[in-house]
């Protein structure tokens, strides 16, 4: 299936490379350049490219495309899945996946990458599993390692391989048995000219650290999980169990995982909690243009809206803008016309606000399109569709475990188009 | 250091003969010297006798590869170190093995010994590696190691080992695949695996080795679909993707009567005459009803079911792969399910999100319902990609009906104002194809789209034209104003495309503005010689239509346009030039043909059909690669068409082992097929019959199980399509019973069976029941009589042989009274005389049993049989092996009841096998045949127990094969006499 791996960084040097099968020449990437080289944006490299031979199909994460390379008829998003897999193992091993990192580390990328996929087939890719043959590299394993002579490899077949809850490895001891689960809602909106929103539906996930001794079974229940419109599990949840009774029972695999992603699209439930003034104008015949943004909050049920910050990709026709934020503070690349507030935390008493003029370039005719402003925020302690935890419960080990949950809101993709 | 110091000495001394590249100056040898002394290093660090040098030398060595660049001279050094103690460095010369033996075949050679003792490691991960590193050593004097090592792993202990011989399959194959037919051997045994970890792997290498051998799948059916949700992600996807070609092949498709319909409905929209399309509509319809309804296989309906949860996976692959099998084979009430799922996937990376997006493109033509609901998922925001936002828009073209698309096309104006004028561009055309497909906005678009050729945009103004243009031929003459606007525009657009579409427009419809055609020809005639190829070729069009419609005005002009064509650059513009000078100014050669210029340059042209890119990818498999590609990728496996007539469904159900034939359905069958018995009469008797035997032994001590399972071939024979529910109270009835027969409480093969060996069962040995003629027509006057022993235990009395006799009636009148009467019997024999016929019609047949206790003798039993006019004397002489029942016993109760039977008891015999005779399955097929026994499970010999009818003495019979041909038959019997004489059936059976 896959062939070879090709990992290009943004200068588009290939940094390293790994081959499952025969040796596939470092050449066959130039078609991926040229595909790079036509797009305008890193981002609308497509994702597979044919060439005479091969077929390259490429993510990029982290500024850094990772081009695998196909002989033959095999899905997409199976190697697209893997390749981001393979990426979120990196982050997991490294704490970060970037050019540095995976340099630094060449030689557990590459056990890594061994023990992930045999002859172009996924093999082990389970964190826990792989965790067991592959230890992660720590400065302390690293100082201990050169003492004593010990290695990073284990000699054992792990034991999740063999047993019917592959993502858990055994033997797993803690002194301090904690369960922490973070409800984490994404909201993505279109709010049009006038307010109103074009659409709106929540994302949400819920991501878990599990750090408890033995063989742990746990549930989950929920106070309304009707509102859950479509979801979709981490392997470890019984299915048939919520099916029938809407709970989540589950081993868990240890140390951080997600559990649960699922999507509440009814837009009814789906609360906006900021709304945004604007006036951006442009006058016919003058250089210059008005800009006037007001944000305030509006259903965030007394919660405080945090770390806000404002986006917005100006016309080509701008040249510059002379602006006076409220709070916070703003800043306007001149080259990619890429407008940016950072103000903060909303307050409700007095609301924020980016008054000023844009100028526009001299005889230039005003451009006919006004642009988007994207909004990120975060609001603590709420999960903005409602849905809240009802118990957690756990059987099969006798200790009381620590358990905690957290909710977050944040925006996902949330638009307004002025 | 020193080390080191004392290399570059010696360095200088030998470079001073061949290299002087290499000097003593450390400044003079660049890049190659200091590449070269690293080289030395690191050979000298493996060379230590220090773990940790070495692991440091193969680590530098690791991150050269990883860098791409050339380590291949370390070969020797590193390859000793294969048997390194440290498994780091062991792993780590694997990685190095495995990337550069190719190169080095030789030298791989030396290694190959330490893997083969890997192989034999009490670790399995020990032994596992060592088979992935042989197997993925490209060389190919080790094919015959390879293929041995693979073979051992199959039937290794543990599951991973057995993966990993899967894994090592398609390796081998790449490497040399003429060792096809034993790699599919190994395959066809790992299927039969049932470990959830190999599953995948397994289907994986039968994807790449042999795809087309699709009758490897049947017997592992069901089984797959049921270890579905337990094998490991990637695993899934390769697994469904396999059964969605199987299903495709072995069932019949779930929305073929509503296709039918809907090809008499389209040929009503397309054909030209309302009438005729309404008959065939009628036809149609009438072709759906004559059809008998359609029944989904309840395999087919297994798939169904067990792949639906997976939708809920996290991963996007084996939601993609269950939501292509809903396509591919659901029926088109179900396939809804899957929208939701592929419209989460859509919030992932955005590589997953264009691949979604384009099977949703392709879903969404022809099942435009299923995402309707979605719609806004599918709305565009400023920061998708281009590559997205163009797919999205794809996909909204493809939802837009009547009802949402005053919605649509709102959202479609925002779209027009983007920056993305690529995004642009492809809005337009989108909006062309809504008015197209949607007569009630079509006024609506084009006004909106005259209204953009303002646009100060030139690439916008462009895409308008060339949309508008496509329009406009729809309804040209209520559209004047518009194309003397877009004449107007010529001053101003620079873009060919749009240039060539503008004029084209004025060409062809010259006569709604006739003053200003000649004008707009007379500017480009100007700028003739600055166009693009495009525009010249369209100018040299207009020329001639205006020419033929308008020559009094435009004579001249024309002639200068041609003149201009005539000596320009391009053979393209001076061939046309050359071809319309022809054509349209009459001389006095023209032809025929000039005379109808006006008719070929003005013909009525139908207007173009706007549409979707994705329109017909859906022969392709979706969420493929060529699916993707719009092309062939190499490997791709076509996706079957329906077969017409399904397939045998049978051929899935699941064989039980050799020694518990008792309730699996189709060896049933098989054995009512293979009776000669049967296949001489005509087919309908066979059901009748076997209803028949029921009623009349069912109800009596005999075992009910068996009864039951004989009931359910006759249903199977009648229809195959039976529901799960009919198996269902089969099984209860069976419970009922309580037999202490568990393997019969199985389900027929929806269960596997596991057979557990401590059973008392008896059940009649299968195997071909042969027929023997007792009345033959000419004598018995048309009425023929043939009998057979069916080795079902006689209800009545369980000390009787049970023979099944045939009347077939083959004169022209009837017969009647058919009874037995009279028998001569000698003594001790008993005769239970089936109940009489009372009339047998010319050209029927009846079957009835009969019982006979032949008191453990081969005697015959002889007796009348009499019909209303004659009297026929009759003769039934069994062979020995009918006068025993099988007996289920375990190794050790056979080896205790031999010992028992020793001295005058036991009868040896040597015998040559038969040319024919040989391998396990044939012996015990001709034994079983010769005599009424049943198999005891144990290892390599063959062991067969019985007993005699009548006292129930054992009959145990044992086989030990010595060489090729040459066997031992042993047969302990109390009863000598029938001792001997099956040691003489058997000896006769086997060496024929």
């Amino acid at each position: 299936m896959i062939h070879s791996l090709f990992l290009v960084n943004s200068s588009g040097d290939i940094f390293l490379e790994k081959h499952w099968k025969s040796v596939v020449s470092r050449s066959v990437c130039d078609y991926f350049f040229e595909a790079q080289e036509r797009a305008s944006e890193p981002e609308n490299v497509p994702p597979v490219i044919p060439t005479p031979h091969h077929y390259l199909i490429s993510v990029l994460r982290h500024r850094i495309y990772f081009v695998a390379v196909i002989q033959s008829e095999v899905p997409p998003l199976f190697v697209i899945e893997f390749l981001h897999r393979v990426v979120d193992t990196f982050q997991d091993y490294f704490g970060v996946c970037t050019e540095a990192a995976i340099k630094d580390n060449v030689v557990v990328v590459y056990e890594l990458l061994e023990e992930m996929l045999d002859n172009g087939f996924p093999l082990a890719t389970e964190s826990n599993i792989l965790k067991e043959l592959i230890k992660p590299p720590t400065i302390l394993r690293t100082v201990v390692n050169t003492i004593t002579g010990s290695t990073n490899v284990g000699e054992q077949l792990p034991t999740g391989q063999l047993s019917v809850v592959p993502w858990r490895r055994t033997g797993v001891k803690y002194t301090n048995n904690e369960a922490y689960f973070d409800v984490v809602e994404e909201i993505d909106a279109i709010i049009d000219k006038s307010g109103s929103t074009i659409t709106a539906e929540i994302q949400g996930v819920i991501d878990a650290c599990v750090k408890l001794t033995g063989m742990p079974d746990l549930t989950l229940s929920f106070m309304n999980p009707r509102l859950l419109d479509d979801v979709s599990f981490h392997p470890c949840v019984r299915f048939k169990r919520w099916e029938a009774e809407r709970i989540l029972s589950f081993i868990p695999p240890d140390g951080n995982f997600r559990l649960l992603s699922y999507h509440v699209s009814s837009q009814n439930l789906v609360a906006i909690p900021v709304y945004v003034k604007h006036n951006i104008t442009f006058r016919e015949g003058s250089s210059q243009g008005r800009f006037e943004l007001t944000l305030g909050p509006k259903q965030t049920m007394g919660k405080a809206v945090e770390s806000v910050l404002v986006n917005s990709q100006l016309p080509r026709g701008v040249l510059n803008v002379n602006l006076n934020p409220s709070q916070g503070t703003y800043t306007f690349d001149p080259v990619t016309k890429l407008l940016s507030w950072d103000l903060g935390k909303i307050n409700p008493q007095k609301l924020p606000s980016l008054k000023g003029s844009m100028s526009l370039q001299a005889g230039a005719c005003k451009p006919d399109e006004n642009p988007t402003i994207n909004i990120q925020f975060k609001i603590q302690q709420m999960a903005i569709s409602g849905l809240k935890v009802n118990r957690l419960d756990m059987y099969g080990e006798k200790y009381k475990p620590f358990k905690g949950i957290k909710y977050m809101t944040k925006a996902g993709k949330f638009q307004v188009r002025t | 250091m020193s080390s080191s110091s004392a290399f570059n000495d010696d360095k200088g001394g030998s470079s001073s003969i061949g290299e002087p590249e290499y000097g003593h100056d450390p400044a003079s040898g660049g890049i190659f010297s200091s590449d070269y002394k690293r080289h030395d290093d690191l050979k000298e660090m493996l060379d230590s006798n220090k773990d940790s040098l070495k692991l440091e030398a193969m680590k530098r060595i690791v991150a050269m590869i990883a860098r791409g660049k050339n380590a291949s001279d370390l070969f020797p050094a590193v390859v000793k170190n294969v048997a390194c103690k440290n498994i780091e460095v062991k792993k780590l010369v694997y990685v190095y093995l495995v990337r550069y033996a190719e190169e080095q075949q030789d030298l791989a050679l030396l290694s190959i010994s330490t893997f083969q003792r890997g192989l034999k490691d009490p670790n399995q991960l020990i032994r596992a590696s060592a088979l992935r590193v042989l197997s993925s050593i490209r060389v190919t004097i080790i094919v015959p190691i390879m293929m041995l090592a693979i073979r051992e792993a199959a039937s290794d202990m543990s599951p991973y080992v057995r993966k990993t011989a899967a894994h090592a399959i398609p390796k081998l194959y790449s490497l040399d695949p003429d060792q096809k037919d034993q790699l599919i051997e190994v395959i066809e045994k790992l299927l039969a695996d049932k470990t959830t970890l190999v599953a995948g792997s397994v289907v994986m290498a039968f994807e790449e080795v042999c795809p087309e051998r699709i009758d490897l799948i049947h017997k592992n059916y069901r089984k797959l679909c049921n270890l579905l949700i337990d094998v490991e992600e990637w695993g899934q996807v390769v697994i469904i993707n396999m059964l969605t070609r199987y299903a495709r092949t072995q069932f019949l498709n779930p929305n073929a009567n509503e296709s039918l319909l809907e090809e008499g409905t389209e040929k009503a929209f397309y054909g030209s005459d309302e009438d005729e399309g309404k008959e065939e509509k009628v036809e149609a319809a009438a072709l759906v009803a004559k059809r008998k309804p359609y029944v989904m296989d309840p395999d087919h309906r297994l798939l169904l079911r067990n792949t639906k949860p997976l939708l809920q996976s996290r991963n996007a692959a084996v939601v993609m792969a269950v939501a292509q099998l809903y396509f591919h084979l659901a029926p088109k009430a179900e396939v809804g399910v899957i929208a939701k799922a592929l419209v989460r996937l859509m919030r992932s990376h955005s590589e997953v999100q264009y691949v979604v997006l384009q099977n949703v493109a392709t879903m969404s033509i022809k099942r435009r319902g299923m995402f309707e609901p979605y719609l806004k998922s599918f709305y565009i925001r400023s920061t998708d990609p281009t590559q997205i936002k163009v797919l999205k828009l794809e996909v909204l073209t493809n939802l837009a009906n009547e009802t949402n698309i005053s919605t649509i096309l709102r959202e479609f104006q925002t779209y027009i104002k983007s920056m993305d004028k690529d995004f642009v561009a492809a809005t337009i055309q989108a909006i062309g194809r809504c008015a197209t497909s949607i007569g009630e906005v079509r006024d609506t678009c084009l006004n909106g789209l005259v209204q953009l050729l303002s646009n100060r945009d030139e690439l916008v103004v462009a895409e308008s034209v060339v949309v508008i243009k496509k329009l406009l031929q729809m309804q040209p003459e209520r559209h004047s104003d518009i194309i003397k606007h877009m004449a107007k525009l010529t001053d101003n657009i620079q873009v060919p495309m749009a240039r060539a579409s503008i004029l084209w427009l004025i060409g062809e419809y010259c006569e709604h503005i006739p003053k200003i055609a000649p004008d707009v020809l007379r500017k480009m005639a100007k700028s003739f010689t600055n166009e693009e190829d495009i525009v010249k070729l369209q100018v040299l069009n207009l020329a001639a239509k205006l020419y033929l419609t308008n020559s009094k005005q435009t004579k001249l002009l024309t002639q200068y346009v041609l003149n201009l064509a005539k000596y320009d650059q391009n053979y393209d513009i001076r061939d046309r030039a050359r071809f319309i000078r022809q054509l349209i100014v009459p001389t006095d050669k023209s032809g025929a043909l000039s005379k109808y210029a006006k008719k070929l340059f003005l013909a009525l042209k139908p207007a173009p059909v706007l549409e979707s890119p994705f329109k017909d990818r859906d022969h392709f498999q979706l969420g493929s690669l060529s699916h993707l590609l719009n092309a062939k990728a190499g490997g791709y496996q076509e996706l079957p068409d329906w077969p017409e007539v399904a397939p045998d469904p049978s051929v899935r159900n699941v064989e039980v082992p050799e020694w518990t034939k008792c309730s699996s359905r189709e060896k049933r069958k098989e054995k009512k097929v293979e009776k000669p018995f049967y296949s001489d009469s005509e087919g309908e008797s066979g059901p009748t019959e076997s209803a028949d035997s029921d009623s009349d032994t069912g109800s009596g001590t005999g075992s009910g199980s068996e009864e039951s399972g004989s009931e359910s071939g006759s249903e199977e024979s009648e229809g195959e399509s039976e529901s799960d529910k009919e198996e269902e109270e089969e099984k209860h009835k069976r419970k009922s019973k309580s037999r202490a027969k568990k393997s019969t409480q199985e389900s027929e093969g929806r269960k596997l069976f596991l057979s557990s060996a401590s059973q008392q069962a008896v059940s009649p040995a299968s195997g071909p029941v042969k027929s023997y003629e007792l009345l033959h027509r000419i004598t018995g006057e048309g009425l023929s009589v043939s009998y057979c022993f069916s080795r079902q235990p006689f209800s009545h009395d369980p000390h009787m042989v049970s023979v099944q006799m045939q009347f077939t009636n083959n004169g022209d009148t009837e017969a009647r009274n058919l009874r037995i009467q009279e028998p001569k019997l000698q003594s001790g024999m008993r005769i239970a005389e089936f109940p009489e016929i009372d009339v047998l019609p010319p050209g029927e047949t009846v079957t009835m049993v009969m019982g006979i206790d032949f008191s453990d003798s081969t005697q015959a039993a002889n007796f009348q049989l009499c019909t209303h006019t004659r009297k026929f004397f009759l003769t039934i002489q069994p062979p020995v092996g009918e006068l025993m029942m099988p007996v289920f016993m375990t190794e050790n109760e056979f080896k205790k009841e031999q010992g028992q039977l020793t001295g005058m008891n036991e009868i040896t015999e040597k015998l040559t096998l038969g040319e024919t005779c040989q391998g396990d399955a044939a012996i015990v097929q001709r034994v079983t045949s010769t005599a009424s026994l049943s198999r005891v499970p144990c290892g390599s010999e063959m062991k067969f127990a019985g007993k005699t009818v009548t006292s129930g003495s054992l009959v145990l019979v044992t086989i030990v094969t010595r060489e090729q041909l040459v066997a031992q038959l042993t047969v302990n019997c109390e009863k000598m006499l029938i001792g001997t004489m099956l040691v003489k059936d058997i000896l006769q059976a086997l060496s024929q």
